[in-house]
């Protein structure tokens, strides 16, 4: 039988991933899919508390994650086009001018 | 082993390898196909936690609007010559050792807690999520029982992420398209 703690370690593994995905890699494009991927786990929990408590509220809350994570990706992938258009590099060291 | 447990494990195993692959690879269109074969792994499990919709909506905006974004974006961006640049951060040695720390306390201490938790709620009716009551009639169907939620209870956060998704458009167009001018 599949219980929440399937869920639960499989949603905690796949954010972790995200997680590392965001620290270790340099290209820009890599990152944000990796941010996807954390946002993917978040819903995989919400969906799994909510068919353990048979309350259908943590499916509609995993909806207004997708339609924010649409957002971002929009925003994000544009704000890309426009850093390789400065700098023709979608490099993370790229951006760099702050110091940061 | 059951079923339902093998059909778990074996979607589990497509989208962490999926995962895997998208932070593994190094052209950027590999971590791309990689990451829709993520997003699909957790359709399929979102149907057998039997959230239809959420599945169906998985699949039409990740699979299909996010996705396509994605390709649409390593097309523009010429990747093919970025290829001799280092593709790991200074930081990656400390960062895996992190992610397994992580990984494994804050992972183990969660999954113990949902552990104790589904003991002592017990996992409810699937019927549950796929049945609402409206002016007194039971309606049947995943799809129409979250509709219902969201346009009763969650009116205005669902207006609020319609003016959302209008300004995210409004501004993704406004920085694809301006020329920016260049720093010397």
């Amino acid at each position: 039988m599949i219980t929440l703690a399937h869920f639960v370690g499989l949603s905690f593994v796949l954010f972790t991933i995200g997680v590392v995905g965001v620290l270790v890699r340099r290209n820009l494009l890599t990152v944000l899919m990796s941010i996807e991927l954390m946002l993917n786990a978040v819903n995989i929990n919400l969906v799994a508390f909510s068919r353990q408590l048979g309350d259908l509220t943590g499916q509609v809350f995993s909806i207004f994650v997708i339609a924010v994570a649409a957002g971002e990706a929009a925003i994000g992938l544009a704000i890309i086009i426009s850093l390789y258009r400065l700098k023709s590099s979608v490099n993370l060291d790229a951006a760099a001018e702050m110091k940061g | 082993m059951e079923p339902a447990l093998f059909f778990f494990w074996a979607f589990a195993a497509v989208t962490v390898v999926g995962a895997v692959g998208v932070v593994v690879m190094r052209q950027p269109i590999h971590s791309a196909l990689f990451l829709l074969m993520s997003f699909l792994g957790v359709a399929c499990l979102y149907v057998q936690a039997s959230a239809e919709l959420v599945a169906a909506v998985q699949v039409l905006v990740y699979a299909g609007g996010i996705m396509i974004l994605f390709l649409y974006t390593i097309m523009l961006v010429n990747v093919r010559r970025q290829r001799t640049e280092r593709y790991l951060h200074p930081q990656a040695i400390p960062a895996l050792g992190f992610g397994f720390l992580f990984l494994v306390v804050v992972g183990g201490v969660v999954v113990n807690e949902a552990r104790s938790l589904a003991a002592k709620v017990p996992a409810a009716d699937p019927k549950a999520l796929a049945t609402t009551v409206v002016d007194g009639v039971t309606v049947l169907g995943n799809t129409q029982a979250v509709g219902w939620m969201l346009y009763r209870d969650y009116f205005l956060p669902f207006e609020i992420a319609s003016v959302f998704l209008l300004v995210a458009m409004i501004g993704a167009v406004v920085l694809g398209k301006r020329t920016m001018e260049r720093f010397d």
